[in-house]
This record gives structure tokens, sequence and C-alpha cells, in this order.
């Protein structure tokens, strides 16, 4: 993440996704997974497993992580690695939730 | 050489012991049982946890049918021995079966004491000892209204809970000053006390009853002082007897119970005695693990010439009550010559209390914090000096020494010689020896081979703690929980839902104590499907926990697009439906259409923007989900059947389209495939499904339990029905106990290998009335589950799953 060039971007409301799951947000040929947990915390995740791919916006999401909907593979929602015996990252962005509800994304 | 005749009357736990023990060492005897229940031998001090609704009588049998035949014993059920004639050496039972004994050994354990007040044999007055007393109570509760259990000891209290668990309002009255006497002091008596008055139960001390009231049947208790409890139920709990009549009648010498030496003969040589009944030393004893003691030094004596011996031990106490901990044993009466260590800590509701005499301890008490219980008792029993300790003690196992606060440790400094399971008297030098010398890998294993937290269970973390630090890491993945979230398994699971009436995802989570705070992708989905299946209408599913493929009704391809399968009903299709189809195919440009092998089409590489649209148009032409997805009802494969084919016996086109638009909709605990062939040439191939029919010309074979997946295995036949709503009833009430039954991702056939081909024919084919009561309730709860999901979603519902949040656009950032 380079934080000199960052720029913050307003995608939605936090009521738009729903607790425990998330949305994407296209960003060009990228796609975003915009992450609510179930205190209300949002992360951000480019939608890509770092295993083969799978879009992590689909899986299940607990205790601050995500499990991929393809091989079940477990991702941290705050720095995008995999948990476990697995091994591999995602681009991960930060995020910022304003006091009227606009979820913000660092790109 | 020509086998002995043993004869044994009483077939409790004791008994059930000697004989494994004598097995393992001899097959010199021809057994003979007889038992006044009508039932093989099953753990009674589990009857708790049935009484409460968290375990079932199947899971508390201790020696199965299978192994009478197996070690060619002859039990005798339900016969009740009057007479023993020890100049013929025979005993007669009261339904006049006589058999002759070389040997002999009396089991006969104890009744339960009932108080000589008026009303005693009223309607609705109970005991505490049996399988009938439990159903007893358990049908009384399914009434409501109020039970009072007269006893506050170790029976009473688990009565009152398990009575309170099944929904009933319940007092308890007590004689005493505060509860549990025996094994308490009056500080934990408190603490034991407040806790059950929390869940809602009455708790009355020192209330002396005086009559029981009612004309035919219980209204309620009057005490001494006047006071006046309505009830439906009285449950007396108040102490037992040891059954000695029959040996007195033989002329045997018996005391208060029936006396024997420490080699648990009688005063006859070749008449025995185990378990309650017997008095050994001047003590009679009521708790298993000195039952087992006995066991074991009377097996000894009968397999040959032994020295053998019985010793009395301390016994600790433990209340099998979920949610309550307390240990207690040895002697904690105050005296001149004892000195006490107290630590209390009262927001945490705890209580530790060690008695010592002359330096060495003699008894401990504790409520809420018990994890040191076998600590001490191990020190109780060695007799050792704790001088060096004095100033810890008292803090515990991990505070000597300034010891690591890893839990595991104060496993790992336990002294092999250390009693893990008191039950069973089984140290921890040999279970994990019985871990690295057989491999065992499984808690299932370690019971099986050493007994260890296999009769009340409370040891079981203990048992586990030492696979962990026997096996390495390598045990943390065997636990025999759901997931790393619970050490329950999905049995306790599913039955502490319906036990404890929890009713949403986080209420089982804080109830049964899951150790994560949102639990995890395995838990998640099986506690949803869990919900589902037992609260029908009520529970409302939880999207958030299900597989992205249940959540969108859709699957999953490996590129991130997904496939939609119509449901084709029983394969038959029409020119309308195949040209919508068709034409959805060529709108959305959907790249492959496949014939399933599940008689259907396949429409894949679906992007998931198009699904809406792509729904909206199957459903415009009369088509809905074919749920290829979903643990639940996925096809109703059939042949083409009598209206074509020569060979056709029955309409099975027809069934099959009526089985799947009975069944749509359902969800069960993994996928479930029907098909219905025409004939036995079987084209349909229903042999091999979970469920299939097998139409024939005298009506219908209902088949189930193949599989051809993973795993290739044929049906077994549940039986044959003659009219087709005979077999869409059978199909309902099979489905139901399994939906009902299941653990999450279990098929059908690992579920009826589980649970016994022959339990699910008794309970969904052989009892009519039962069969209807499963086929009801799956009709009730499919009123809440056959509604199109794809239909929902075009109309709207969780609209956020099918398109993005937000495109961005950004300016060129530099
Ligand atoms: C589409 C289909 C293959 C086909 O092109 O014909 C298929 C496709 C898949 N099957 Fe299958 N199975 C299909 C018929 C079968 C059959 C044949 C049948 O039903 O008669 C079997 C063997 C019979 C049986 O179930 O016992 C079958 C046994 C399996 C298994 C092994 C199940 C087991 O318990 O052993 C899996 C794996 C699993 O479920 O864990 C599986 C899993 C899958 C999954 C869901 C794999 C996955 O997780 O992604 C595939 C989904 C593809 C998709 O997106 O549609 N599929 N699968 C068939 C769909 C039938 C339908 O109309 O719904
Ligand atoms: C609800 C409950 C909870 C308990 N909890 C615990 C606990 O947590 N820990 C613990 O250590 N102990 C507990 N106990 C006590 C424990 O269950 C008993 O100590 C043990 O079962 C006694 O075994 P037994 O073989 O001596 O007799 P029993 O198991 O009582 O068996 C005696 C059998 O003999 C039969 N019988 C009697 N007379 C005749 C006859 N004349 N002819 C043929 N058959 C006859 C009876 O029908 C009975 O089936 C509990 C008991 C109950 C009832
Ligand atoms: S057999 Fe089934 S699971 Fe395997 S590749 Fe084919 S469709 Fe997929
Ligand atoms: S693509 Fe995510 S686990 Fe395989």
């Amino acid at each position: 993440m380079n934080v000199a060039t960052k720029q913050w971007v307003a995608v939605g409301q936090l009521n738009d996704i729903p607790r425990q799951g998330a949305r994407c947000v296209k960003n060009g040929e990228m796609t975003i997974a915009v992450f609510r947990t179930s205190d209300d915390r949002i992360y951000a995740l480019e939608d890509k497993c770092p295993h083969k791919n799978g879009p992590l916006s689909q899986g299940i999401v607990h205790d601050g992580c995500v499990t991929c909907p393809l091989h079940n593979w477990v991702i941290s929602l705050e720095t995008g690695t995999a948990q476990g015996a697995d091994e591999g990252a995602t681009l991960s962005f930060p995020t910022k939730l304003e006091e009227d509800g606009s979820v913000l994304i660092g790109l | 050489m020509s086998k002995q005749n043993l004869v044994i009357v009483g077939n409790g736990m004791a008994p059930g012991r000697l004989l494994e023990h004598l097995f393992e060492a001899t097959d010199s005897y021809n057994v003979t049982i007889f038992n006044a229940e009508p039932r093989v031998n099953y753990d009674r001090i589990m009857l708790s946890p049935v009484l409460s609704g968290e375990k079932s009588f199947e899971d508390i049998v201790i020696h199965s049918e299978e192994w009478y035949a197996g070690h060619g014993i002859t039990l005798h059920k339900g016969a009740k021995v009057s007479k023993i004639d020890r100049a013929a050496k025979t005993v007669t039972s009261e339904n006049g079966i006589t058999a002759p004994y070389d040997k002999l050994v009396i089991a006969t354990g104890s009744s339960p004491f009932i108080i000589p007040v008026p009303g005693k044999d009223l309607d609705g007055v109970l005991a505490y000892r049996d399988l009938e007393d439990t159903y007893g109570m358990m049908k009384a509760a399914k009434a409501g209204g109020r039970a009072v259990v007269i006893g506050g000891g170790l029976l009473g209290l688990e009565a009152a809970a398990g009575l309170r668990m099944q929904g009933m309002e319940v007092t308890v009255i007590h004689l005493m000053a505060s509860l549990m006497e025996r094994q308490l002091d009056p500080a934990a008596g408190f603490l034991l006390q407040r806790e059950l008055e929390g869940r809602g139960i009455e708790v009355l001390c020192e209330a002396n009853t005086k009559q029981i009231l009612g004309t035919d049947k219980v209204e309620g208790v009057e005490l001494a002082d006047g006071r006046i409890i309505d009830a439906s139920l009285v449950v007396m709990a108040v102490g037992i007897r040891p059954s000695v009549q029959l040996a007195k009648d033989a002329g045997l010498e018996v005391n208060r119970g029936i006396v024997t030496g420490f080699d648990l003969k009688t005063s006859d040589p070749d008449i025995y005695s185990v378990g309650e009944c017997v008095e050994v030393g001047g003590m009679v004893y009521g708790l298993v693990a000195p039952l087992y003691q006995m066991a074991k030094v009377a097996a000894a004596h009968l397999s040959g010439p032994s020295d053998a011996a019985f010793q009395h031990v301390e016994t600790p106490t433990k209340l099998k009550v979920t949610g309550v901990n307390l240990y207690s044993v040895g002697d904690f009466a105050e005296g001149p010559d004892r000195e006490d260590i107290v630590l209390r800590n009262a927001s945490a509701g705890t209580y530790k209390r060690v008695i010592l005499r002359d330096n060495k301890v003699i008894g401990a008490v504790m409520y809420g914090d018990v994890a040191d219980g076998g600590w001490y008792n191990e020190m109780l029993k060695s007799g050792e000096d704790v001088s060096d300790k004095h100033e810890t003690l008292i803090y515990g196992q991990m505070f000597q020494g300034g010891g690591a606060v890893d839990p595991l440790a104060i496993v790992a400094g336990l002294s092999d010689d250390a009693e893990i399971c008191g039950c069973n008297g089984i140290c921890k030098g040999q279970i994990t020896s019985a871990i690295t010398e057989k491999g065992l890998t499984s808690l299932a294993e370690v019971r099986a081979h050493t007994k260890a937290s296999a009769s009340c269970g409370t040891c079981t973390g203990l048992v586990q703690d030492l696979m962990t630090i026997t096996l390495g890491e390598d045990a943390a993945a065997v636990p025999e929980g759901m997931c790393g979230c619970t050490h329950l398994g999905h049995g306790d699971v599913r039955r502490l839902i319906v036990a404890k009436e929890l009713k949403s995802i986080p209420a089982v989570m804080q109830e049964l104590e899951w150790t994560t705070p949102e639990g995890c992708a395995k838990c998640r989905p099986a506690l949803n499907y869990y919900l589902i299946s037992d609260w029908p209408g009520e529970y409302a599913d939880d999207m958030q926990s299900r597989f992205i493929n249940e959540r969108v009704h859709a699957n999953i391809q490996k590129d991130g697009t997904y496939s939609v399968v119509p449901r084709m009903w029983g394969g038959i299709t029409t020119p309308d439906e195949l040209r919508a189809i068709a034409d959805v195919a060529d709108k959305f440009d959907i790249p492959t259409v496949k014939v399933t092998g599940g008689q259907r089409i396949d429409l894949l590489g679906v992007k998931k923007e198009d699904l809406l649209p792509v729904w909206k148009d199957l459903n415009d032409a009369g088509m809905i989900s074919g749920a290829a997805y979903a643990k639940g009802l996925r096809t109703v494969k059939t042949c083409v059947g009598k209206d074509w084919c020569r060979f056709g016996t029955q309409d099975s086109t027809g069934l099959g389209v009526k089985l799947e638009q009975f069944l749509w909709g359902s969800w069960a605990p993994a996928k479930l495939k029907l098909a219905v062939s025409g004939c036995p040439r079987n084209c349909a191939e229903s042999t091999c499904k979970d469920i299939g029919i097998v139409c024939v010309d005298s009506g219908y074979e209902v088949l189930y339990g193949g599989a051809a997946g993973l795993h290739i295995q044929g049906t077994t036949k549940l039986g044959n029905v003659a009219t087709e709503q005979d077999v869409i009833e059978v199909v309902g009430a099979l489905t139901q106990f399994y939906r009902e039954t299941g653990y999450y991702l279990e098929r059908i056939y690992k579920w009826a290998d589980r649970i016994g081909y022959d339990h699910v024919k008794a309970m969904v084919f052989d009892d009519l009335e039962q069969r209807h009561a499963y086929y009801e309730r799956f009709v009730y709860s499919q009123k809440f589950a056959q509604i199109d999901p794809w239909a929902e979603r075009v109309a709207g519902a969780e609209a956020h799953e099918f398109s993005p949040m937000a495109e961005i656009k950004l300016e060129a950032a530099e």
C-alpha cells in the first residue's frame, strides 16, 4: 500500500453491506470486496483468493476472517494473509467509516 | 472340560463390569442373567442427561444385544428372581424360569427409599432409579405444571434440574439446613442453592414432608409447618436401601447389605455378591467406582485362584448438572485437630476449601472452580506431607513453583498414577500408555480401550488434554467436537438445541459456551441447518451462515461464474420448457448447456449479475430452482414405467413427479436424491440412491441408504407398501427422522450406518402411529420451505447479493 498517493473514495453506506457479509466494488479491471463484521468493522480486500483466485466476497465471514468459497482457505480481513498452514496474501486496502455511515476505501 | 454354569441375579452396572473382566480372563462359564428390568445393561448414571433431554436411551446402553449374543449369554429380561435354592443350587424367577448354577452372583443393587407418609402410593409419585422412572418424569413434564422433588441430595438435584430443563416449575424440599450436606459444607451448599434458584428452581431447606395430597392422583404436598405446595408430580429421592431380601430368604448373612469378605464371597462360598447390595468391611457403597472395584475382585476369584482383595478408597462426588461445577472428596467435618484453608472469589462465585490433619490432605470441597480436584485427591490418597507447599496449596497446582499459565500444564504435571477417571479408577499412566501403544487417536477409541470417561463423562476434558499432551498438536485435529469452536459433538449440540430451546445461532454459541465469538465456516452452516430443522416457522434462515451456493441459489464455478439448473420434475420436460431454456441460453450468452447425471439440464457459466434475469425468464416459463446446490432435496430420477415400457408394473414416472412435488424445498443434513424404477430391472438406478423406490406387481418396495459417489453402497430395504399414498407417507416419515437426527453433511447411508437400520425401520416403518407423526411433522415444516428462492429473489429479496455496490471511476491519479 502506497500511503503517499492514497486517495479516499466513497463507495456506499454501511447499511448497504449485510453484517457478516460483503459487497463488491468494481475498480476498473479489479474487483474489491468490502466486508462488514458483526460488530460493524469494515475491511477491503482484492476479491481474489491467493490460492486460485476464488471470489472472497462470496465466502463466510467469521472472527475477522473470511473462508473462501472454493476450497476453504481462511483469509485475514485485516491483512489479507492466509491463516493456518496455507501461505499467500491478497491485496488489502485501508478503510474509513464516517459518522454518517459512509464507507471510504483508500486507494 | 465341560463349562460351569454361572448365574447372575440383576443386570446392573456392577455385574456388567464383572463379566467384561471375566471374559478377558476365561471362557469357562455358561452365563445366565436374570434381570427384573426388561432390557440390556445401561449406564444408570446417565439417566439425568436422558431426563434433561441431553441424551437418549440408545446413547447410554453399555452392552447391546449383540454383545450378549457374541458371548453366548442367556439374558432373561423382565424376570425377577424370587427364590434361591442353595441345596439344589438353582434360582427361580417370578415368571417360572429355573436355572441351575455352579457359581451364583447376587447383584440386586438397591431400591429407592420411600418415606412412609400418607399419599405415597398416589398416581404421580415417582422414585428416581431406572428408565421407567425417567420416562415417567418426562411424560409428566410434557403435561407441564409443578414438580416437587423431595430430597436435596445428588439424585434429587439432578432430577430437579432435568425437570426444569423439560419446562416444569420445580420445588425442592430438603430436610437438612443446606443442600447435599453429606458431600458439601454449608458454604458450597449455599452457592449451589443460589445457582439453582437462578435457574428458577425453588429450594426449601429444613422442610419436612407431612403428607402428599390428592384423591387419585397427586395434587400437592403438605409440609409439617402447614405450608401447601401444589404439584402434579412428586419425585422422592431421599436415599437408597440395599436390596437384600432375596439373600436374606436364602439364609445368607445379611446386615445393612449382603455381608461379604474382601474377596466378595458371601457366607456361602459358591455365592458372590457385587454392587450396591453388598456390605464389605462394614461399608455399603452408592457410587460406581467402588462397585467396579468389587467387580474386578470377584471376576479374579471366579476365573481362578486369586488373592485379589477389595480395598476402601474415597470416591469424589460430582453433580452432573450441565453448567454446575462442584467437587468434594474425603472428610470435611470440622474438628480441633484439623486445619482449614479457604479461598473465595465472590465476583466469580467460586469457593475452595482444603482440609488438613497432621499436614496431610484429608478432604476437599470446591464449587465453581474444580480444576484442582484431581490434584487434591491425589494428595489425599498418597497421604503425602504437604508442609512445603502449605502457603500456596489453596491456589492450586498451577501456582506451584510459579508454573506457566498453560491449562495443559496441570495435566502434564500429574504423576502417572494420578487418577483421571474416578468411576473406572483409571490413572494417567494407563491412558497415556494405551494411546501410544495402541495408536489411539480419538476419544471414542480411548474410551473403548481404557474405559476412561466412559461412565459419567465428567473427566472427558482431562482425557482430551491427555490426548493432546501425548499426541502433540495432531490431537488438536481429532477432538470429537463439531469443529475447533466447541468440544461438543453434533449429537450433543442437536439435543441441547431442543432441550434448552435455543432458537438462534448467538443463543447456541452463548449457552453452549462456544470458544470463538462467531463460530467458523464449519459450525455456522451446521447450526443454521439444525435450527431450521428443529424450529420450523420460528427460526429465520441466516443467510450469512450459508455457503455461497445456498445463499445465491446457484452453483459457483471455478472462474467465479455460476451454473443454473431448473427443476425438471421426475425428469419430464416439454417442448415449451426446452424452448425457454434455449432462449435463455441465447439471450445471456451462456457458454455451456449440459444434460446432468440427474436427468435435467444445466446452464453453465452464467455471470452473477445475470442470475436474476435468467431466473425471471425461467420462472416465467413455469420453472423453479432445481436446488442443484442444496443440502436438501436434489432430484427424483424416474424411468418411463408402465405407460410405455413393456415390463413396467406401476406408474414410476408419475410417482416420481409426485414425490418431487412433495419433497422439494426441504432442507436436510446433506443432499437427498431419490429415484423411482418401474420394475426390478431398475433403470432409474433406485438401488444406489438415498431413497429408492422399485415398483413391483404387488406395489412398491421402499429402499434407502444407497450411495454412488465417493463411496458405493447398495440400498437396504425399509419395507413393502401397497399404494402411492403409502410410499409418500413412508418417504416423508423417513426424511423427517433423518432431518431431526442426522449430523450436518451426513448422507442418509452414513446416518443409517450410525444409528442402525433396524432402529430406523422400527421408528418410521413398523410403528404406524409414529410413522404418521413423523410424516405430519414433515408436512408441517414444508409449509415454510416450499417457496421458490428464485422467484423470491427476482421479487427483490437479498438484492445486495446480485449487484456490485459501486463502480469507481477514478480520475487519472497523477
Ligand atoms: C452437474 C452434475 C454433473 C453433471 O454434469 O451431470 C454434478 C455436479 C457436481 N457435483 Fe455431483 N453432479 C451431478 C450428479 C451427481 C451424481 C449422479 C446422480 O445424482 O445420480 C452423483 C453420484 C450419486 C450420489 O450422489 O451418491 C454425484 C456425486 C457427487 C458427490 C459425491 C457425493 C458423496 O456423498 O459421495 C459430490 C461431492 C459432495 O457433494 O461433497 C458432488 C458434487 C458436485 C458439485 C456440486 C461439485 C462442487 O462442489 O462444485 C458439482 C456442481 C457442478 C455445478 O455447478 O452444477 N457430486 N453427483 C450432476 C447434477 C445432477 C443434478 O441434476 O442435480
Ligand atoms: C439418577 C442416578 C444418577 C446417578 N449418578 C451417579 C454418579 O454420578 N456417579 C456414580 O458413581 N454413581 C451414580 N449413581 C449410582 C449408580 O448408578 C449405582 O451405584 C450403580 O448403578 C449400582 O449398580 P449395581 O449393579 O449395584 O445395581 P443396579 O444398577 O441398581 O442394578 C440392579 C439391577 O438388578 C435388578 N434386580 C434387582 N433385584 C432383582 C431380582 N430379584 N431379580 C432380577 N433382577 C433384580 C434391578 O432391576 C436392576 O436392574 C446414580 C444413580 C442414579 C439412579
Ligand atoms: S465428477 Fe462431479 S465434482 Fe467431479 S469434476 Fe465432475 S462434476 Fe465436478
Ligand atoms: S481459491 Fe480460495 S481456497 Fe481455493
